[in-house]
């Protein structure tokens, strides 16, 4: 078929690919709007907090300081090449904070938070609990997908700030102890290096990716298939997706802060 | 009273209903039988508004289902899902006390819980059971929890999708009773879906019997033994052998 009629099946596919993108829209303004309207459900939303939050910390935290570490050691070898060592607190500072901590926190948040919510919604649908929810007046979307989203709001570009220390702390800690640098002067170039608009692009770069993981949990876990099938598809697809909406998503902010 | 008119929904290729029609009497108990897959929760998920028809239109008190204040209309509803469709990061009372704890019907913590732990004693669960979370229950148990659930704020109008399957014959006559308690004293109007002709017998006011997408038989149950419809003879008597086919 695709090798009969190959205009057809691009031009099917880029359908798909275009309603598909207007439904993640959708979805996407309707939660947010039910973040913003009443009823609020603030047991919910604590539980949100703790979830993507507090119990991601370790994850990030690790992967952070694991990143930062092999981030020095390398820019150390290879500044040896054009006698550029020197220059590792402030390339370690800058990779951190404005590329590998958002990033890295927001793989992590994918592979841990979306795959969670997605796999938790889509049962939820699968066994009728959603409907349930609908017959209990309970709007599904406000109960379920709007604390989630709202607290990955909060919580992502707060583990992104953390990533991005602990990160630093790696580097800083293989630089003092391996590489012979002074404490001191590290800290100081460091800190003299990065700019405000380092730090602001690193946040926001969190809080945009927390929103797409949440919300692709939720996208993928509402619209689940039937069966364990169905919660499979959906978690898998769901983190697939999220991935690489936060690529791509991070290509396009970084070029909105450092194109000029 | 519930009116269903000409009513369809396919899935995909898979036609279930062809145009059903069907009226319940307010403060009256009906009880829908039929084969496995023909449709019977599809029908009351069309009700409810989970499912849209392709096709029909629902009345409740004269009023189009699909128009007017949903979360006005969802809350006159109670419903017992076939699965129980407990939420189960939820302990039991907080289950049953859902509508309780939130919304224009919320009342104190305590109270809630009050009347949740009422309820599971009517659908015979004891007060250590509020506190277990559902994945903890044997099936029966939970298909009880989800009866309480439905009852818990005292709807007018109760859907039961096969309330006794799953339960012991003395529990599922415990069951029976509560119903036709909750019709006879509440004036709640009732739609139970049930293979079990015992508990078609305890509760039913009128019977309605779905086939091939539509109704095939409907009438007072007392009428239901000498209906001189060979479908539904068939069907409760379970013979294998009649125009129903056994293999579908
Ligand atoms: N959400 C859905 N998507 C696709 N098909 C569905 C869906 N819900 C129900 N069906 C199909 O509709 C048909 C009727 O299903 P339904 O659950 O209403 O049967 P039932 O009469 O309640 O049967 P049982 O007595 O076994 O519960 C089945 O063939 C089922 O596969
Ligand atoms: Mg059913």
């Amino acid at each position: 078929m695709i090798l009969l009629s190959p205009l057809g099946a691009l031009g099917r596919l880029t359908l798909d690919i275009l309603s598909a993108v207007g439904r993640v829209a959708i979805f996407a303004a309707l939660t947010l709007r039910h973040i913003l309207t009443p009823p609020f459900y603030p047991r919910e939303i604590a539980h949100a907090l703790l979830q993507i939050g507090w119990l991601s910390l370790p994850v990030v935290g690790l992967t952070a300081i694991f990143t930062g570490g092999a981030l020095a050691l390398q820019i150390y070898a290879g500044g040896a090449r054009f006698n550029a060592e020197a220059v590792v607190p402030q390339i370690v500072a800058i990779g951190m904070v404005r590329e590998l901590g958002p990033v890295l926190v927001g793989l992590m948040i994918a592979a841990r938070v979306t795959s969670s919510i997605a796999a938790e919604i889509a049962t939820m649908k699968v066994t009728e609990q959603i409907d349930a929810l609908v017959t209990l007046s309970t709007h599904p979307m406000k109960y379920l997908t709007a604390p989630r989203v709202l607290a990955a709001l909060i919580t992502v570009p707060l583990l992104v700030g953390v990533g991005d220390v602990i990160g630093i702390f790696g580097g800083y800690a293989v630089a003092t102890q391996n590489l012979g640098f002074n404490p001191a002067t590290y800290l100081k170039n460091t800190v003299d290096f990065l700019e405000m608009r380092d730090i602001v692009s690193s946040l926001v770069k969190g809080c945009v990716f927390g929103g797409i993981a949440a919300l692709m949990g939720c996208y993928y876990g509402m619209n689940s298939g039937r069966g364990a099938q169905g919660v499979g598809r959906a978690t898998k697809g769901s983190v697939e997706a999220a991935a690489v909406l936060i690529l791509a998503a991070n290509f396009l902010l970084t070029g909105v802060f450092f194109s000029v | 009273m519930i009116r269903l008119e000409n009513v369809h929904k396919a899935f995909g290729e898979n036609r279930v209903l062809r145009g059903l029609t069907l009226e319940v009497p307010k403060g009256t108990s009906m009880v829908i039988i039929g084969g496995s897959g023909t449709g019977k929760s599809v029908a009351l998920k069309c009700v409810l508004g989970l499912i849209a028809p392709d096709q029909g239109k629902i009345f409740v008190d004269g009023q189009d289902a699909t128009t007017g204040d949903r979360d006005a209309f969802l809350a006159r509803f109670g419903m017992l899902f076939q699965g129980g469709a407990l939420f189960d990061s939820l302990p039991v009372w907080q289950n049953v006390a859902f509508r309780l704890l939130r919304g224009s019907l919320k009342r104190p913590a305590a109270e809630a819980r009050e009347i949740a732990i009422e309820k599971l004693r009517r659908v015979g669960l004891k007060p250590d059971v509020a506190d277990r979370f559902p994945a903890e229950l044997s099936g029966g148990m939970q298909k009880r929890v989800g009866l309480a659930r439905a009852i818990a704020a005292e709807p007018e109008i109760i859907f039961f999708d096969e309330p006794t399957t799953g339960l012991d014959p003395i529990m599922a006559g415990v069951i029976n009773d509560l119903i036709r308690e909750i019709v006879v004293e509440m004036g709640a109007t009732a739609m139970t879906i049930t293979h079990d002709m015992t508990s078609v017998r305890a509760i039913a006011d009128n019977v309605a019997m779905l086939h091939d997408g539509v109704i095939q038989w409907t009438g007072p149950v007392k009428e239901m033994d000498h209906s001189n419809d060979p479908y539904l003879d068939q069907f409760i008597h379970g013979r294998a052998e009649g125009p129903i086919e056994a293999v579908r």
